[in-house]
């Protein structure tokens, strides 16, 4: 039964806060209903519905899309924790379609081939929430201006590398703190150069972080890897091709999901983190040419 | 209220979820909160909240680390515990279709998701019973998201706040209260003051 005639759906307190109850959670890239059930029984607080997972992207080229209803709906219908899906950058008909879907996020997605080279969607029309991609503050603020109701860094998805990750989040928390106890006008010059409202920037600098949920992306494949994220100051994990590239799916997803939680246990990381086996292979950052990085998707 | 003694320290779950609200809640109280992961961490608390999330992966998490035996003693003991949306699944004794139930104690039976899916969240204002002062009814302002339904409500426990179309929101059991609304994102300090002289009185 939906939700009462009088009540208001939608609202800004029922988009943010679902990110909020994902807190301290791994989302999980699946293809299918049964990885989308492995995902679930190994403790994901939402899966991520797509038709390849960001490694077989890169590796297959072409242009990736938005998935197939049909899918999409197949991994709805097998499991009960939240199912996002992705929209091309700016490409608001693909959005339109998942809000029509009834999925629970949008994640707007530079792993996908972007649909428009200078803007991206107006998230403030959708009753469905979105997550979005950063590299950096003015990014992030952005993409939360444009209603972005969670937000994500970006890493480079597909690579099982964390060391963009690291970057990513590390640059959103820097020029945060570089801009506590700053006077006004200096703030004013902030928010100009970043092309957002000074209110934006007031709220972020008074809350010493991103005003909405922010979780890790992008070259996420071990225990210690959702560890480290949450160190750094994460909100949580997103988890691509990490877990089924890996030699034993269901045990890597359960052992981060362990991480996630015990991100500040070492001994119970060392013992998650055993007898996973191999790992997805990876790829080091200086192989991949600058016009084939995903995080360079996006503005 | 009375200036109090020795104040209780309040335990938060934080396997997952939106633990850091609560802590924020109690902490703006004047209450001294502690994360709950492992066992261990519960040892001295005289309260505690499990806070909203993924019920599935905090049902996961509670028996993967051995939590769900010792707080079923804590309340045993007389130790209000607070649930809040997946938090009160974790404590009813029965789930429509199909999960077992994990903590089973609050006599309820819920429905998980029993709105729909997230276009369904709202928000909503609604009356409470034992807010008040002198546990009178207050009406507060309450944020559903993907939020589960009491369909029944046993013999042990009784409903505490419906919404307007009848639908039970809250029940109560002694110093057991599962609602399936957030007051932790709202900023409504009424359940957590509750919470708080319950675990005082508990205290003695």
């Amino acid at each position: 039964m939906p939700a009462p005639k009088r009540a208001k759906t939608s609202t800004w307190a029922t988009k943010s806060g679902l990110a909020q109850m994902l807190k301290g959670g791994v989302i999980m890239d699946v293809v299918n209903p049964a990885e989308a059930k492995i995902a679930e029984e190994a403790g994901a607080v939402a899966v991520m519905a797509l038709e390849r997972v960001p490694s077989d992207i890169r590796r297959d080229g072409g242009v990736a899309r938005m998935s197939d209803p049909d899918m999409i709906k197949g991994i709805q219908a097998a499991v009960s924790i939240p199912v996002m899906a992705k929209a091309r950058i700016g490409h608001e008909s693909e959005a339109r379609i998942l809000e029509a879907l009834d999925v629970d996020y949008i994640d707007e997605s530079e792993v996908l081939t972007p649909a428009d080279d200078r803007f991206h969607i107006n998230k403030h029309d959708f009753k469905v929430p979105f997550v979005c991609g950063c590299k950096d503050l003015g990014e992030a603020l952005r993409r939360i201006h444009e209603g972005a109701a969670m937000m994500r860094t970006k890493g480079e998805a597909g690579t099982g590398n964390i060391v963009e990750a690291v970057r990513h989040i590390r640059t959103v928390a820097e020029e945060i703190a570089a801009l506590k106890g700053q006077s006004e006008k200096r703030l004013r010059a902030a928010a100009k150069e970043m092309r957002v409202p000074y209110e934006l920037v007031k709220l972020t600098v008074k809350a010493g972080r991103l005003p909405v949920v922010n979780f890790v992306a992008g070259g996420i494949a071990t225990p210690a890897d959702a560890a480290l994220s949450m160190w750094l100051g994460a909100d949580g994990v997103f988890v691509g091709s990490g877990i089924f590239k890996a030699k034993k799916p269901a045990k890597t997803a359960a052992a981060i999901v362990q991480a996630t939680t015990h991100w500040k246990n070492a001994a119970i990381l060392a013992e998650v983190s055993a007898g996973l086996g191999e790992a997805m292979k990876g790829i080091e950052m200086r192989t991949i040419p600058e016009g084939e990085r995903l995080s360079k998707r996006g503005w | 209220m009375a200036k109090r003694h020795s104040a209780p320290i309040i335990g938060v779950l934080a396997v997952q979820g939106d633990f850091a609200e609560h802590i924020h809640m109690l902490e703006r109280l004047g209450v001294e909160a502690r994360e709950v992961r492992l066992p261990a961490d519960l040892v001295g608390i005289g309260g505690l909240i499990l806070p909203g999330g993924e019920s599935t992966a905090m049902r996961k998490l509670l028996h993967r680390w051995d939590l769900v035996k010792p707080i079923k003693a804590l309340a045993k003991r007389g130790v209000p515990i607070l649930g809040t949306c997946a938090g009160a699944i974790l404590l009813a004794t029965k789930i429509v279709d199909g999960d077992e139930s994990v903590l089973s104690l609050l006599d309820v039976e819920v429905r998980r998701n029993a709105f729909g899916r997230q276009l369904e969240s709202f928000e909503t204002s609604l009356t409470m019973e034992g807010l008040g002062s002198e546990g009178r009814s207050r009406t507060i302002q309450a944020v559903f998201i993907r939020a589960p339904e009491i369909v029944k409500v046993g013999p042990s426990a009784r409903a505490v706040a419906t919404l307007d179309d009848g639908r039970i929101v809250a029940a109560r059991q002694g110093r057991i209260l599962g609602i399936a609304f957030h007051p932790e994102i709202t900023g409504e300090t009424g359940v957590h003051r509750w919470l708080i002289a319950e675990a005082t009185a508990a205290l003695g």
